[in-house]
């Protein structure tokens, strides 16, 4: 991770966004970041949408990190059950951690947080971040986003406060499919008024990155792991 | 078009869409229900019906309606799903009508659960429905065969009016590739036997499976196994990866196959001269290469993800001339390419 270090976390982090657009990936890297830097982390895994590729996956890393993670019952088993688990209500409840929320995909993902909405409008110290893929099929356009960010908005009751660019195409990633979305992701963030906090690429070279475009605005450049 | 990031299911439903299908009938299962959602969200946009029924029965035979009437349609539902649907699969394939039937595998029997499984296999190829009757089944690997073979699914079943299978399992449904779909493929052609309103033109057409005449009912039956032949001629696709000069091979579809890939590869260097097919088409076998393979190499072995069920396909192919082992795993658990490797190694030392 780079060129990451003037970003002040807020005391509760939420990953939204549209299905597959990289929100969980995204969530335990930013979590990991914060470990890093000697910040106290929890996360909570509150993906009651989809029982595949999750949260849980990770597990056994944040643990190792000195992450506790918070997940559904029946995350990764062969049970397709639906239910928030009654912890998750402590990353809300007690303030004495940064909280890293990672939620299900699009406005059906977003119904979950809705329940914990009112504690962190009260407490107001929170960054909701749509993740953005903009190679994901129905979000290519800055338009198509907004589409997907009001339905997610109106679902949960809390407005996006942030932007993370994360527009990708798997392991065929280059620098020129990262750029082709830049100007996209300033479009976004002239239309919703929202900062773009940063721009992201798994990068096992550095190739990527040194041929990266200028990035203008708030962006900057965060490199996840796989 | 360019690139974009999609899951398996999704570039089913978008291909659905290029190939011209209007019509999604379904009942949501995991793990293939991003088809449906899908289906949900692009449809009403571009004039097209998605519904979703109250069960894989009268999803089933709702496709069987609008297949009747000649258009395209899909529907999508995963194993225990797919097992409700065999009555109007078997009553499709009855009345010789083009439909497309997709099954996003997880493990079983009943409701068993939902991870990875390939388990459907006899189901798919043998007839899970009652009476003589065929699927033409494909297994993608990857998910822009999810694509390809979706928009080729329905070009077939129109060119043969038969119900025709896209056999997938949990992983290649869930996981993200970039995928390249084709601006228009639609290749529709003429269906004069399709039930569209006569206008008072012509005689009307009837969409039927049932024959009160014994005889005619064995006609069509002979009739139909007819066209099976001309599908094994020229429909039957598979994949060869290092067979040039192996002495073993594996033999694997779908999600399987490329987990055996690695271990080809990794079993390559260690001096181990070994090769995979890969079937495409499922139904159609690929009998002809693998009876031919049979000749040069001095072993099989199938890897699925199920107890064994296309293993009995391969010692029929290969009737039995050389030894075909199993390397399997099941209950949505999936084989390690190292177990695979294991596996490949065993069998150079059992036959030699």
């Amino acid at each position: 991770m780079a060129n990451f270090s003037d970003y002040k976390y807020k005391r509760v982090t939420m990953f939204l966004g549209h299905y597959g657009s990289g929100k969980t990936n995204l969530a335990v890297n930013f979590a990991l970041s914060m470990r890093e830097k000697g910040l106290s982390v929890k996360m909570a895994d509150l993906d009651i949408v989809n029982p595949y590729f999750r949260t849980k996956d990770s597990e056994k890393l944040l643990k190792e990190k000195g992450i506790e993670l918070i997940s559904p019952a029946f995350a990764n088993s062969n049970v397709d059950l639906p239910a928030l688990p009654q912890q998750a209500y402590s990353l809300v409840q007690r303030k004495d951690f940064y909280a890293v929320m990672d939620i299900g995909g699009d406005d059906r993902g977003a119904y979950a947080l809705g329940r914990y909405t009112p504690y962190i409008l009260e407490e107001n110290d929170y960054e909701m971040i749509f993740v953005a893929n903009f190679y994901r099929p129905l979000t290519t356009t800055a338009d198509e986003a907004i589409e997907v960010m009001r339905e997610i908005e109106s679902a949960c009751k809390i407005k996006f406060t942030a932007i993370i660019n994360n527009s990708n195409l798997g392991n065929q990633t280059t620098a020129e499919a990262i750029n082709a979305t830049i100007e996209r992701a300033n479009e976004l963030s002239k239309k919703t008024n929202l900062p773009i906090i940063a721009t992201t690429v798994v990068d096992k070279t550095g190739v990527i990155a040194e041929n990266l475009m200028e990035i203008t605005l708030q962006e900057k450049y965060f490199d996840i792991k796989d | 078009m360019s690139k974009v990031l999609m899951k398996g299911n999704e570039a089913i439903a978008e291909a659905a869409i290029k190939a011209g299908c209007r019509h999604y009938f379904g009942y949501p299962i995991t793990p293939q229900t991003e088809i449906a959602a899908y289906m949900a969200k692009r449809m009403p946009k571009i004039g097209g019906t998605f519904l979703q029924a109250e069960s894989e029965i009268s999803a089933i035979n709702m496709v069987y309606g609008v297949a009747g009437a000649g258009f395209r349609v899909m529907t999508s539902s995963s194993s225990p799903g797919v097992s409700l649907k065999q009555e109007g699969i078997s009553y499709i394939a009855g009345a010789d009508l083009p439909a497309l039937i997709v099954n996003v595998q997880r493990g079983g029997p009943g409701l068993g659960g939902i991870q990875p499984s390939q388990s459907d296999y006899f189901q798919a190829t043998k007839g899970g429905g009652h009476g003589d009757y065929r699927l033409i089944v494909y297994a993608p690997a990857s998910v822009q065969e999810m694509a390809d073979y979706t928009i080729k699914a329905f070009d077939t079943a129109d060119k043969y009016r038969m119900p025709v299978m896209l056999l997938a399992d949990g992983t290649m449904g869930q996981m993200m590739e970039p995928v390249e779909l084709p601006e228009t493929t639609v290749q529709e052609i003429e269906k004069p036997w399709a039930v569209r309103g006569t206008q008072n033109k012509r005689k009307h057409n009837i969409i039927n499976s049932l024959y009160l005449n014994p005889e005619e009912l064995e006609r069509t039956n002979i009739e139909r196994f007819e066209k099976y032949k001309v599908i094994e001629e020229n429909e039957c696709l598979y994949e060869e990866f290092m067979m040039d000069d192996a002495e073993y091979c594996v033999v694997a579809f779908g999600i399987a196959s490329r987990i055996s890939k690695n271990a080809v590869i990794e079993a390559r260097k260690q001096g181990v001269k070994v090769g995979l097919i890969r079937p495409i088409t499922l139904w159609p076998f690929p009998n002809k290469v693998l009876k031919q393979t049979a000749d040069k190499v001095k072993g099989f072995l199938s890897v699925e993800l199920s107890m064994g069920q296309m293993i009995e396909d391969v010692r029929l192919a290969t009737e039995c001339k050389k030894p075909v082992k199993l390397c399997s795993r099941t209950g949505g658990m999936i084989p390690s390419p190292e177990q695979v490797l294991e596996s490949i190694i065993n069998l150079t030392k059992e036959a030699k």
